[in-house]
């Protein structure tokens, strides 16, 4: 199946000459959630504006449903929507009325029953007929959620999505999230935290200035964290590592001054109460032992310097 | 052709008028009302008639004009300031609609709502001066196509400012003394004539002129070059629009 949003050398220079992306390709599949994890800065929602069509690019192409959204502008934004960062909304214009302009811009027709049922679900409909100007900053975004919805995008994109915003909506979102990947919309989100990304999103992408350092699945990429190594100091080094030692992950390092062992936090059994057993036996002293792990935060910082 | 976009901003567009209706139709009434006792009973008493006309008739035409002009020019550069200024212009960008969709909704509830105004005023003006107009269905596609051509000269302005002095400024520095200085309040006939040379420079004067032939048939430019002079700057303001938005100047980066 061909990728539902490709983005190929995607390159964006503002008029002050600041280059926001720089030869970025992604391609995201239909129906799967994507977080794209990165600074501030780092060119996020540049890429989200672009692929949008807000922003025009300098170079490089974009196609959203195999449309591409410079050329076949009309066709590509049917299919998007889009919660922005800002809370940017019509002050003096009712909740109702703000989710049923946002349907009439995409040119759908009247379906009260649909905008019913999505403001029940984002917990807005007490407040349909209150005026946005009158909500907390957390119904706001929910305002915006439902004008994004109002439409029934095939393509969500969240920039930010739960920057600055309580539990409860956070729980709503996530509901409303898990519903939409049901019915098969694909969803692009930019987030700050990881946690978050870990939670939802099928894959992960790294972006840093304005380049995308890494695409993976989140269960890979929690692989690789959830790896860990045990650093074992010996009091006197060892020339070999002994026949009753030797196991899948044991390395002998440092000139046999240590010995590392790698193993997985989520496996059943990590290996590291017979290791230490075995140790014993084999009449190996210890002078130290030190535990340390690669989490995502490490990986990304890693990565995110290793560019700069 | 996205119709229901069209409609959508047209209709937000309206409400937005129709929230602060009594705003919008008692201000108009009161400044008319002012207009006619200052000009038609103060000035009038002394003028009696301009061009076989009752002063206090002749300056109807004017009076319309000056309100339409100024109220369609400053709602559209309002209505697309707003989202501007709020953030919410991201949903225009956003959504599939075409340059000619946004300007329909936006002018379009711009004109409609200076032609509700100016035929309040019209209407106002029968409660002081007896009228008979002779050509309605000119005076009204006068009318009309005045409401249009400034709801677009309204609409570049709202892309241009940047804050809303700007929005005020255009208003205030060039339509309005173009407006008092087109013949609102007297006959191009009256000035002298070196001064009707410059006034064939100013385009509100083939407006009015146009506008009051069709009251009463009679005007200080023939009403084919009023027309065309009409036409001429609903055209170039068109032209203007279309290039805005191919450049995308002032909205898209």
């Amino acid at each position: 199946m061909p990728p539902i949003v490709s983005v190929r050398d995607l390159t964006k220079t503002y008029a002050g000459g600041f280059t926001a992306l720089d030869g970025v390709t992604l391609d995201i599949e239909e129906g799967e959630i994507i977080a794209l994890l990165g600074p501030n800065g780092a060119g996020k929602t540049t890429l989200i504006s672009t692929i949008c069509g807000i922003t025009m690019p300098s170079g490089g192409a974009v196609e959203v449903g195999g449309h591409d959204v410079v050329r076949d502008w009309r066709k590509a934004r049917d299919m998007i929507g889009l919660v922005p960062q800002e809370l940017s909304l019509e002050p003096f214009s009712t909740v109702w009325n703000n989710a049923r302009f946002s349907r009439g811009l995409f040119d759908r027709p009247r379906d009260d029953a649909y905008l019913e049922s999505l403001l029940r679900d984002l917990s807005l409909w007490e407040k349909r007929d209150a005026k946005v100007m009158e909500l907390s900053g957390g119904m706001k975004r929910r305002v915006l959620i439902a004008k994004a919805l109002a439409h029934r995008p095939r393509v969500l994109f969240l920039d930010e999505p739960t920057a600055g915003v309580d539990v409860e909506l956070r729980k709503d979102m996530w509901r409303v999230v898990e519903r939409l990947r049901g019915e098969g919309v694909t969803i692009i989100l930019t987030t700050h935290y990881i946690e978050e990304a870990e939670a939802i999103a099928d894959r992960i992408g790294v972006i840093s200035r304005g380049r995308i350092l890494l695409v993976e699945r989140t269960e890979e990429l929690m692989r690789r964290l959830g790896r860990k190594e045990l650093r074992i100091e010996l009091a006197e080094p060892v020339d070999d590592v002994p026949e009753t030692l030797r196991r899948d992950g044991l390395e002998r390092v440092d000139g046999g001054q240590a010995l590392v062992y790698t193993y997985d936090t989520h496996a059943e059994r990590t290996g590291i109460t017979a290791l230490l057993a075995d140790l014993q036996a084999a009449g190996l002293q210890l002078a130290d032992l030190s535990t340390s792990n690669s989490s995502l935060e490490e990986i990304f910082v890693g990565l995110v310097k290793e560019d700069a | 052709m996205n119709f229901g976009a069209v409609s959508a901003i047209y209709q937000a567009e309206m409400a937005r008028f129709f929230r602060t209706l009594l705003q919008s139709f008692i201000s108009p009434v009161i400044s008319t009302s002012l207009y006619f006792v200052v000009f038609g009973s103060a000035i009038g008493g002394r003028i009696q008639e301009v061009e076989g006309i009752a002063y206090a008739a002749f300056i109807v035409p004017g009076l319309v004009m000056l309100s339409v002009m100024t109220q369609a020019t400053s709602n559209a550069s309002f209505a697309i300031y707003f989202p501007k200024f709020t953030g919410t212009i991201y949903e225009y960008l956003l959504a599939p609609i075409s340059f000619l969709e946004v300007t329909l909704g936006f002018v379009g509830a711009a004109a409609t709502k200076a032609l509700f105004i100016g035929l309040v005023i019209l209407a106002t003006a029968t409660l002081f001066v007896d009228l008979t107009i002779q050509s309605p269905l000119a005076m009204l596609a006068f009318l009309l196509l005045t409401c249009i051509s400034f709801s677009l000269l309204g609409f570049i302005i709202g892309i241009w400012a940047r804050n809303f002095e700007q929005l005020q400024l255009i208003p205030l520095l060039v339509i309005t003394p173009l407006v008092f200085l087109g013949g609102s309040f007297y006959s191009i006939s009256m000035l002298p004539p070196a001064w009707q040379i410059v006034t064939r420079f100013n385009p509100v004067v083939y407006l009015i002129s146009g506008f009051r032939w069709s009251f009463f048939g009679q005007a200080d430019v023939p009403i084919g070059v009023s027309l065309l002079a009409i036409s001429g700057f609903t055209a170039l303001c068109l032209g203007i629009i279309w290039l805005i938005f191919r450049t995308g100047w002032r909205i898209r980066s």
